[in-house]
């Protein structure tokens, strides 16, 4: 893991005490709310529907067992005893008071963590596979790639005040496990002809009220040109993006109305004039950033085989483990989605013992990911059955990844100020009606995606099913949509028609799950059968 | 009828203007009239509040009752934790909201 040097702890130290004063001078009414609005949202700091919220930043999702006990004592000290992870692979506390949001700053600092940049029309919190340095498909680790971008992006001076803010994800496999293609920027490392690294760079994508699929815009960027490129594709933003409507400010808007090869055009003239500023790093900055990110010191023989006796461990272990690069070694991803249960919240508790179990069985590493789970990235698989039994003493062990009880959920309106509607409930009421293990199995890999607002942080255009929630006339109405993705195969998710009440959306959901299952050929996916046979026969039973 | 809302500055809390001073509780909520405004603007210079808003409500027997739906998740907290709601108690609260 990347560990902070002498600029890092300086600076962040510094916003911490820089912080402390806007705070004090806000408290003692030297600063309007106006005035500290901006100041304390670039420092993560929001004021939400029943107290101040503080979104804390977990770079590219990665974070060690001490950062998550922070993460637990913070719950402990200042908040209500739990934490909402996001699709941002942040965190997020829900009840924070202003007085001490300094001093949780400057705990956090102690730890190499901060809220910097986690709100505000800048470079956002650079996201990334959750599965990376483990996962056994990748062509390299993206994190040294992303942790370049992290210190070029952190408190760039030419974009603190962007037209709107600029969401950027990396990976370095073909399976998207990040939502990539809707970023502003995405990012695939790849490999050329050569056999050399670089970044195959996309951009434009995003969700929102209008969503879109980045556009490729150049196949092959090389590391010795990678910040320059990026710098010229936020100048291009910057000097173009639309500043008089903010709902039109974001750069997909932008390349949509440029066109992406008009787009890409002004980027390599850019380009041209960023790259004679000599702002690459050398490649030996990469190596010392890269060697931070070297895999842990895997056995070489650790045992290969798992007891599957236990018929309950055999079910997690089939859903909820993945493949490793290291023989003997597995990627375990802990579900916060108990039946009924809020999406994305962990207790104190919960966090420690998480992070008890990294320390003591995944090298002292976990992951953050944007469907709001965690993830020990490198547990011998010798260490299993242990892991899966403390999980479940917890209330962590669901069997349910990637099932239709595994729902992304924003907070809605239970917290957010800005929601129509609330989300939460209706992902309780959704994992209840289809509780049922082995009806989950049966119905497969479902990526069921609930937003209470047409923000759409709940990544409802690419959930295989979708819920948008709106307010009609005062009262909540859901939107259904079907056939979204956000992996690899990324498509937008289609409308199916009028909404429905919260009962009614669940009922339409069971329906078209009714319809896959009658219609699917072997192996088909859901979001497969939707492909092939279309809306008529969805939209037919959902309101026939 | 009219209520005057806003949060508490140090705290965030959620605060009902209550013909003299703020209350965490709905119940003790007084209807602004025409006054909000005003009563706002003087209360925000003298930080005893921030970012206050006036909301439509009507009286009921039970108290008053915010017009909109968010107003009431505000009043009582999330629906979905009623450990951590003004009335954790109360398991009928959260259908107050709805």
């Amino acid at each position: 893991m990347y560990k902070y040097d002498e600029y890092d702890a300086s600076i962040v130290a510094a916003r911490v005490e820089e912080f402390r004063d806007q705070v004090q001078r806000r408290l003692a009414g030297h600063l309007t709310e106006d005035q500290f609005k901006p100041l304390r949202l670039m420092n993560g700091l929001y004021l939400q529907l029943h107290a101040y919220m503080l979104r804390v930043a977990v770079p590219y999702g990665t974070l060690d067992s001490q950062q998550m006990h922070m993460l637990a004592h913070i719950a402990r000290k200042y908040d209500r005893g739990y934490g909402h992870f996001t699709t941002r692979q942040n965190l997020q506390y829900n009840w924070i008071k202003l007085e001490d949001a300094p001093d949780i700053l400057a705990e956090l600092a102690t730890v190499e963590m901060h809220a910097i940049q986690t709100s505000g029309n800048c470079i956002r919190n650079i996201s990334s596979d959750q599965f990376a340095g483990a996962a056994a498909d990748e062509i390299t680790d993206p994190r040294p790639w992303a942790e370049l971008l992290r210190q070029w992006s952190t408190f760039h001076p030419e974009f603190s005040y962007l037209p709107r803010k600029f969401k950027i994800a990396v990976i370095a496999s073909d399976t998207d496990r990040a939502a990539m293609r809707l970023h502003d920027i995405g990012i695939q490392i790849v490999r050329n002809d050569a056999g050399d690294l670089g970044a195959r760079i996309y951009a434009g994508g995003g969700m929102g009220r209008t969503p879109m699929i980045g556009s490729l815009i150049k196949e092959f960027v090389p590391f010795a040109d990678f910040v320059s490129y990026l710098e010229a594709c936020l100048r291009v933003y910057n000097r173009h993006g639309r500043r008089d409507n903010i709902y039109k400010a974001r750069i997909k808007i932008l390349i949509h109305a440029l066109g992406a090869d008009e787009y890409a055009r002004q980027v390599e003239e850019e380009f041209q004039a960023v790259k004679a500023l000599g702002i690459d790093p050398p490649q030996a900055e990469f190596d010392r950033i890269a060697a931070y990110f070297a895999p842990p010191g895997f056995e070489v023989d650790a045992p290969d085989t798992v007891d599957r006796t236990d018929p309950d461990f055999a079910v997690w272990l089939d859903q909820n483990v993945h493949a490793h690069k290291a023989p003997g070694y597995a990627v375990v991803t802990i579900s916060l989605k108990p039946i009924g249960g809020i999406p994305g919240d962990a207790s104190a508790d919960q966090i420690d013992v998480m992070a008890d179990l990294a320390e003591r069985c995944s090298f002292d590493e976990l992951r953050v990911t944007h469907a709001q789970n965690i993830v020990l990235p490198h547990v011998r698989k010798a260490d299993l059955y242990a892991v899966w039994t403390a999980l479940r003493e917890a209330g962590l062990a669901e069997a349910n990844l990637d099932l239709i009880s595994d729902i992304i959920a924003c907070p809605g309106l239970d917290y957010c100020s800005l929601a129509n509607a609330r989300s939460i409930p209706l992902a309780q009421k959704i994992s209840e009606r289809f509780a049922d293990p082995v009806r989950q199995r049966d119905l497969g890999e479902l990526k069921l995606k609930i937003s209470g607002c047409i923000n759409a942080c709940g990544h409802h255009h690419a959930g295989h099913i979708g819920i948008l929630g709106v307010d009609r006339k005062g009262t909540e109405n859901y939107q259904l949509l079907l056939g979204g993705s956000g992996a690899e195969d990324v498509s937008l998710a289609d409308i199916t028609g009028p909404g429905f009440s919260e009962d009614g959306v669940v009922d339409a959901i069971e329906r078209a799950t009714d319809v896959y299952v009658r219609e699917r050929t072997p192996g088909e996916r859901f979001v497969d059968t939707y492909r092939r046979i279309g809306m008529a026969p969805f939209k037919e039973a959902i309101y026939g | 009828m009219k209520l005057l809302t806003g949060n508490d500055l140090p705290t965030g809390d959620v605060v009902w203007w209550t013909g003299e001073s703020w209350s965490r509780h709905l119940a003790e909520a007084v209807d602004v009239g025409d006054k909000g405004d005003l009563i706002a603007a003087t209360e925000v210079a003298a930080r005893r509040v921030n970012v206050p808003y006036v909301i439509d409500a009507e009286a009921t027997p039970e108290g008053p009752r915010p017009a909109h739906i968010k107003d009431r998740i505000r009043a009582l907290g999330p629906t979905v934790r009623p450990d951590l709601t003004l009335k954790p108690a109360d398991p009928q609260a959260g259908s107050w909201v709805i």
